[in-house]
């Protein structure tokens, strides 16, 4: 209506027009006043714990954030920025360490560093000398050398150092069984050591020869007052990068290629550390007999359940949206809600209630009971009856998804287009098949595949339900009939206890994720080509 | 213009900077803050993670402890069962804490993880239920503070059976059949997976335990399950299992077991102390005993112990291993844990003092015969193999010895790669 012809004004960055002050730029300076002190805590606290790669992330991060609000151009990067730091943080970062993990042997026996593996054998082969007696124990220092100063059977003071064994101490005085002078030295109470942190480690770290002889152990003392005579039976050699078994003589020496310290004969040391092992995770999921029989069965039966599952539940869906979408049909609303019900409870829950009224006990099991007259049926045990089971509560639990989905997009079909076909003759069946079908696919095509990849890793429907059992009796790898991909990951990945294999679960969920996104690609291309035929 | 904004978020990211910085480096404060309550002046803090439940317990220790050295002790509350995983994932990182509870079957993975140190209590494993020392020491070493124990025993409703346990099982069964219960016996088994837990002191009576063990009652990883006493034992289980008499079933679950004896329709059942509530407050009147004997030799249960672990890579292990040794083992402290939590102790004078309560001292007598949980780092695949055949065997879907044989295969292919 109006002809004012003049352009809108144009407006502007502030950051173009900015002229000083204003709040806004109170509001922004304050916002990344925030952002920075965020990211230099976390710079700070990766420097603390030594992580160089977020340090060097965060820092970036920061400074990046700066130059994007801070200048003047580049006003596109101003949208995108906060977008693009979360797809940093929480996906890219995540598929990283995953492939990193996938490369290496990262799992039970070999969880840390090279160097914290080496502090683990040497704790774990340092042990009190056999019927060694505890000694109430005296921390003593003269200039900067610490000392222990014990008393010992027979009553007598001893004194040493690291370098010098323990001996007796002329002219110390004791009390009751404990050391409280000695000349030329000062007593360190306890409430300084606990005070000192770089006089614990010392006093940690030192270790008292009994004697000249290497042999007879040395006293140690773990919490400051008692000292005990401990022997180690490792020696680690740093430049050679071995460990010497020193009651055997046996010398282990670091393999990098397994991440474990090996001897001649084979034999290794328990704790070994993280290393790279390349693609062998992802070969040993195809070809270790343990994994490769049941990995090929369980693939089969992801795609069947996810398959089953969708097509099952939306078929049960569209027909009941159909069936409720009859004028004629009475008490529609309250029918309505009656289905959408199981949709309202949480799936474990159901699951898991689901798991007793299956019970094949009639006594226990309501399903036996009251739907197969109280005959007893193996609904968890049997493998084909463990499938079934699942497909059925999964059916159970989603179908009123595709109800509600369905229901909404047949209401929103044009009515026009019924009235047209009725006129043209068409039956209620073609009407349905040429028509209401195909432009529900349209909309709810997208919805089936992203149903399928839900399914597709569908934990807690198997965990809750048969925990994969019935197991494999052809296998000696814990799975069975109803595992799904992603469970049979937990339970290779040892988080619920057992020995864990990080590398090898990280591996297959690579391969998971793979999969998942080639079949939701395909499908989706698919789905374009509907749109066009139409 | 652009210079001054620059300069101002300099200036202002510098003074955050100080903040932070003042932030993290506790030690002025922690000194000032000492030297005004006379206490010794120490610094830092130690960090132990610890559950919902124990959590006052532990605060209550640290109150002396801190009084006393100054030292502060954090405790950081975490689930119990999120702790073997976290402790196991963040110690390498440093991110871990000083000491962290546990339980001691944990222990195997904790050393090849090389997570865990080792503790020294000077002589002091004299004051503990032996088999509490027994579970925390691996190869020789002790590696955990064991502060509760745990185990199964034979649960007794004594208005059916008012008379005290018979010593073997079939006795057992004879008296409860003189009972109107519809059942003589109830059992957790886990439905159709499985429970070796629960049922292996019938298992040990037979002579057939998990791993051979050494004569200090430490288990080698050599599997003693194999031979004529296993085989016994899986006879045993398909006579009474639904194959045979039907004593036993694979339709019960925790859930049913636990019902089934609440509502009086059972004399007999095998629980552990984390059932007995259930059972007083369906109004049943419990006695507990050690678990009769099926095969002719000593029913030993398993036994739980609950600890207290010290990180390897802990920065303050002086004055962790201070704070363990020296204000975790005291009576008060001891007690404190039994009040927050009420487990069977393994400090023996506070499971002494606490043992006046029947249902205790019930449960302390079964733990005391009863023998560790083995703590290799495959124990959770063991678990599996085990259960699923026993589960199988009692359901009647395989042959006692075949089920039996596969899963000492299973086992030698789990333990030996």
């Amino acid at each position: 209506m109006s002809t004012d012809t003049t352009p809108p004004p144009v407006r502007e960055s502030h950051a173009r027009a900015w002229e000083g002050t204003g709040w806004g730029f109170a509001v922004k300076l304050v916002l990344m006043a925030v952002v920075n002190a965020l990211g230099i805590y976390v710079a700070w606290s990766a420097w603390d714990v030594e992580q160089w790669g977020v340090l060097v992330g965060s820092l970036a991060l920061v400074v990046v954030a700066d130059v994007v609000y801070f200048s003047r151009r580049p006003l596109a990067g101003k949208y995108i920025y906060p977008g693009l730091v979360f797809l940093l943080v929480f996906q890219v970062f995540t598929m990283a360490y995953t492939v990193y993990v996938a490369t290496t042997n990262y799992g039970t026996g070999h969880n840390s560093t090279q160097e914290q593996a080496v502090d683990a054998l040497l704790i774990q082969n340092e042990r009190p000398v056999e019927g060694a007696p505890t000694y109430p124990l005296t921390i003593v220092r003269s200039g900067d050398e610490v000392g222990f100063a014990v008393v010992d059977d027979a009553g007598q003071a001893l004194v040493g150092t690291a370098e010098e064994p323990m001996a007796p101490a002329d002219g110390a005085t004791t009390e009751a069984d404990r050391v409280t002078a000695v000349p030329d030295h000062d007593v360190v109470d306890l409430a300084t050591l606990l005070a000192d942190p770089a006089l614990q480690e010392e006093v940690l770290a030192l270790r008292v020869p009994v004697s000249e002889d290497a042999d007879d152990g040395s006293y140690r003392t773990r919490e400051g007052t008692r000292a005990t005579v401990y022997a180690s039976s490792l020696e680690w050699d740093e430049s050679a990068r071995t460990m010497t078994d020193t009651t055997t003589g046996t010398v282990y020496s670091a393999d990098d290629g397994s991440g474990r310290f090996v001897a001649q004969d084979g034999s290794a040391l328990t704790v070994g550390w993280r290393v790279g092992v390349g693609l062998d995770n992802f070969t040993k999921a195809f070809t270790n007999p343990n994994y490769a029989g049941p990995f090929w069965k369980i693939t089969a039966w992801t795609f069947a359940f996810a398959f089953l599952t969708v097509a099952s539940s939306f078929l049960l869906g569209l027909a009941i949206a159909l069936l409720f979408d009859d004028k004629r049909l009475r008490g529609r609303r309250v029918m309505r809600t009656l289905f959408i019900l199981p949709y309202a409870f949480p799936a474990f829950l159901s699951a898991l209630l689901w798991r007793g009224m299956l019970n094949s006990n009639p006594e226990y099991g309501i399903v036996n009971s009251l739907f197969f007259l109280g005959a007893r049926i193996e609904w968890l045990t049997d493998p084909w009856l463990a499938k079934l089971a699942i497909l059925g509560v999964n059916l159970w639990l989603t179908f009123p998804y595709f109800f509600l989905v369905c229901t909404g997009a047949m209401q929103s079909l044009p009515g026009e287009l019924e009235e047209a076909a009725r006129i043209d003759g068409a039956s209620r069946w073609r009407h349905f098949r040429a028509i209401q079908l195909p432009l529900l696919l349209i909309s709810t095509t997208p919805l089936l595949i992203a149903s399928f990849a839900f399914n597709f890793n569908n934990f807690v429907i198997v965990y809750m339900l048969t925990g994969g059992g019935p197991r494999f009796t052809d296998t000696s790898a814990p799975l069975g009939h109803t595992d799904i991909l992603i469970t049979m990951i937990y339970q290779i990945s040892g988080v619920q206890g057992g020995s864990a294999d990080y590398g090898l679960a990280s591996a297959l969920s690579i391969i998971v994720f793979l999969v998942v996104g080639a079949v939701s690609a395909f499908a989706f291309r698919r789905t374009r080509k509907l749109e066009e035929v139409l | 213009m652009r210079k001054t904004t620059l300069s101002v978020a300099a200036v202002a990211t510098m003074a955050l900077l100080a903040a932070c910085s003042g932030g993290t480096e506790p030690e002025p404060a922690a000194s000032t803050a000492a030297a005004e309550s006379s206490a010794p002046a120490a610094s830092g803090s130690i960090v132990v993670w610890v559950d919902e439940n124990r959590q006052p317990a532990v605060e209550a220790a640290a109150e002396s402890f801190t009084a006393e050295t100054g030292v502060e002790v954090e405790t950081v509350v975490k689930n119990f069962e999120d702790i073997r995983a976290d402790f196991l994932a963040q110690v390498p990182t440093g991110e871990g804490p000083d000491i962290t509870i546990g339980a001691h079957d944990w222990l195997g993975a904790l050393i090849v993880n090389g997570v865990v140190d080792t503790i020294d209590l000077g002589g002091r494993e004299s004051e503990f239920e032996d088999v509490a020392i027994e579970a925390m020491t691996y190869d020789g070493q002790l590696y955990g503070l064991p502060y509760a124990l745990e185990s199964v025993a034979l649960v007794r409703n004594t208005a059916l059976a008012p008379d005290p346990v018979p010593d073997t099982f079939d006795e057992m069964i004879a008296a409860a059949k003189k009972t109107d219960a519809k059942l003589p016996f109830v059992i957790n088994t886990a439905g159709a997976d499985g429970d070796a837990y629960t049922y292996y002191a019938f298992q040990t009576s037979f002579g057939a335990p998990v791993f051979v063990q050494n004569e200090d009652g430490s288990y080698t990883t050599e599997v003693g399950m194999g031979g004529d006493e296993g085989y016994a034992y899986a006879d045993w289980l398909a006579e009474h299992g639904q194959g045979g008499d039907g004593t036993l079933s694979t339709d019960w679950t925790y859930d049913i077991a636990n019902q089934e004896f609440a509502d009086g329709n059972s004399p007999y059942t095998v629980a552990g102390p984390w059932a007995i509530s259930a059972f007083t407050d369906a109004g049943i009147d419990v006695a507990v005993d050690p678990v009769p004997s099926a095969g002719g030799e000593t029913a030993a249960p398993f036994v739980g112990v609950q600890g207290f672990y010290l990180s390897a890579q802990s920065e303050n292990k002086l004055v962790a291993t201070q704070f363990l040794t020296n204000y975790i083992t005291t009576d008060e402290a001891m007690q404190a844990l039994y009040d927050a939590d009420p487990r069977i102790p393994a400090f023996s004078s506070t499971a002494e003092a606490v043992s006046t309560d029947p249902v205790v001292a019930g449960f302390l007598a079964a733990a005391q015969q009863g023998a560790p949980m083995p703590s290799i780092p495959e124990m959770g695949d063991v678990w599996e193999h085990w259960n699923a055949a026993e589960a199988s065997i009692i359901s009647g879907a395989a042959k006692p010895k075949a089920a039996w044989d596969k899963m000492l295969t299973d086992l030698d292919a789990t333990l030996n790669g």
